[in-house]
């Protein structure tokens, strides 16, 4: 196989790559002034959506569909937001976009804006990423004094303004309509849908929300084409399939000996992901498990290791899906219990609370996962822990946002995937209670030093 | 302050979008937002008080009394844990004498645990201020606690 030429870290290397006179030598801003000198905003939605590019927040919606939501002939304003509240553990590849090469990213957004007829853009970046605020908003500076933003860009009628907007460290911003709602300087309380943001979105006004690593597709795609962007991936295999095309970040941390990220075609699979690019299991043990994408996504054994990492495979056994694509590797020696109790513990910590399913199913899951961690757990708590799996979240229809969903995946792989490890530990650390059906008495958390 | 604040009100069509920004910005003057500040925001903006108390509470991030001169999260979620990351925490909360969440005796350092910090490439990491601490280990705590206050004194 020919080695992989990067794409969209082709700059990062480049001494002050996040600066416009460098990232203007590498060919930056060609997309922008093509699309600008003989493209129509319909032109541009058609090219993505020939493309096939499909959002890499998580949800995998194909861009250009979501692009030709919008009214047409709305009067306006229209609004971008632009989500960089990455957040998900385990994922990194937005900070390294917007840290490495923000003009990449700016435009992206300034062709997406372009494309859907928006005046002005947000970007919500999370609190916890100073460095990609603090270089995209002199990435953005530096883009009004070059006349590549403001009034009448490069002489066109099209203007844009693109503003920072900090977040506060809350995960739920990054759902995004819990966006919206933190942008509007309210709790980042997800909304029902519909309406979807592209009717109804900030400010009571259409709206498009996409990822970061989704817009710094754009400019290539725009540059090169959509067979060319096509020529890279995993192709669809059904109608219902949109396919996994163009090149992808991969995440790699956990138990591996080169974490980082990395670029290739969209579809290696974990296990080449790992040996490959992650330097293989550490310490030279043997892997056990794997994130395929977020934590959120659930479980990969290691014999499903082998699974491709496109936007179908994970979902092939049994993850949620492919998610951020951030794979974290559990070496041998990992409990799952202990994975799980920091699974379930993230969540209750980041549920919003407006569904009550949500907060307290998420709640009730890492106090359960504490009290089975110390000792006290019972091989009922594995049905009480299923069982709340299986009825929080968008699926079951108990809760307004996919968070609950994504609580729900890391305790039924887990449980499914690993159930003997699981009683085992239960049976071993409990010898005299572990079948106990009565309710079970809360611990005192601090008393055990758990927080 | 309010300079500071009022500079945000171009930016969006609506005054409550500058909640978010106005908190920001006390919170970077005071190192926390005080109760006495919610009314004068409100103000400004606006809006009742109890809309700004409301947003301002959702994010756990606000604190209504000051912070240290280096808030420092420790990062406890999956790909540091798998590296020490909660080991690393428990070293800081015993060397420093507080326990996450809490603000050293002298002003100094508040410590906290952070979810994912997406630093998981520098596993186990903790974000201080705007400074990244990366690859920790707990053989490390001394040299990294003194690092801290080194930062503390140049931020004070």
């Amino acid at each position: 196989m020919a080695e992989f030429e990067p794409i969209l870290l082709a700059n990062i290397h480049k001494p002050d790559s996040h600066t416009l006179p460098v990232y203007q030598a590498g060919g930056g801003y060609a997309a922008v002034k093509k699309v600008l000198a003989g493209m129509s905003p319909v032109d541009v939605v058609e090219l993505v959506k020939a493309s096939s590019l499909r959002g890499r927040g998580g949800a995998g919606f194909p861009c250009g569909l979501k692009w030709s939501f919008l009214p047409k002939d709305h009067p306006g304003p229209i609004y971008m937001c632009v989500n960089a509240d990455e957040s998900e553990p385990a994922t990194f590849n937005n900070r390294i976009l917007m840290e490495l090469d923000p003009h990449q990213v700016l435009e992206g957004i300034i062709i997406g804006c372009y494309a859907t007829r928006a005046s002005t853009a947000y970007i919500y970046v999370r609190y916890e990423y100073p460095t990609a605020y603090q270089r995209l908003q002199r990435a953005i500076d530096e883009c009004y004094a070059a006349g590549l933003l403001g009034k009448n860009i490069q002489g066109s009628p099209f203007s844009l303004d693109i503003y920072m907007h900090r977040g506060a460290a809350a995960y739920i911003c990054g759902e995004e309509t819990g966006l919206i709602e933190s942008l509007e300087g309210k709790r980042a309380w997800p909304r029902i849908k519909p309406p979807f943001p592209a009717i109804e979105g900030a400010f009571r006004k259409p709206t498009v929300v996409n990822n970061i690593e989704t817009m710094a597709n754009v400019p290539h795609i725009v540059n090169r084409g959509a067979d060319w962007f096509k020529s890279m991936g995993i192709p669809s295999t059904n109608p219902k399939d949109p396919g996994s095309y163009g090149p992808k970040l991969y995440c790699i941390s956990g138990h591996v000996n080169k974490p980082g990220c990395y670029e290739m075609p969209m579809g290696i699979t974990c296990r080449e992901l790992i040996d490959r690019y992650g330097g293989g299991v550490w310490k030279g043990r043997q892997g056990k498990a794997a994130i395929p994408g977020g934590l959120s996504m659930g479980l990969l054994t290691e014999k499903e290791f082998d699974t491709l990492l496109d936007f179908a495979g994970p979902g092939k056994v049994g993850c949620l899906g492919l998610g951020t694509a951030a794979v974290t590797v559990m070496d041998e020696t990992v409990s799952m219990i202990d994975f799980l109790h920091n699974a379930c513990r993230f969540f209750a910590h980041e549920s919003c609370g407006q569904c009550t399913p949500c907060r307290e199913g998420t709640s009730w899951s890492e106090r359960i996962l504490t009290r089975m961690k110390h000792g006290k757990g019972r091989l009922k708590d594995l049905e009480i822990l299923l069982s709340i799996s299986g009825s929080i979240g968008i699926m079951p229809g108990t809760t307004i946002c996919g968070l609950a969903d994504g609580a729900a995946w890391p305790i039924k792989n887990a449980i499914n995937k690993f159930r003997e490890e699981f009683e085992d530990y239960i049976r071993r650390t409990n010898p005299t209670g572990y079948a106990q059906e009565d309710p079970a008495e809360a611990l005192q958390l601090v008393e055990l030093g758990a927080h | 302050m309010r300079a500071e604040i009022e500079a945000f009100f171009p930016k969006y069509p609506t005054k409550q979008a500058v909640t978010l920004p106005a908190l920001h910005v006390v919170n970077e003057h005071l190192r926390c937002v005080p109760m006495a500040a919610i009314p004068e925001i409100a103000a400004m903006l606006e809006l009742a008080p109890a809309q700004i108390h409301d947003t301002m509470s959702f994010y756990g991030f606000f604190k209504q009394s000051p912070c240290g001169q280096v808030r420092a999260w420790v990062c406890r979620s999956i790909s540091c844990a798998l590296r020490g990351g909660e080991e690393m925490l428990a070293a800081l909360s015993d060397k420093l004498g507080v326990h996450p969440g809490e603000t050293t005796a002298d002003g100094k350092i508040t410590l906290e645990f952070g979810e994912c910090l997406g630093l998981c490439d520098f596993a186990p990491s903790m974000l201080a201020g705007t400074k990244v601490y990366k690859n920790m280990s707990v053989e490390q705590v001394d040299e990294v606690a003194a690092l801290l206050k080194a930062q503390a004194s140049e931020q004070a």
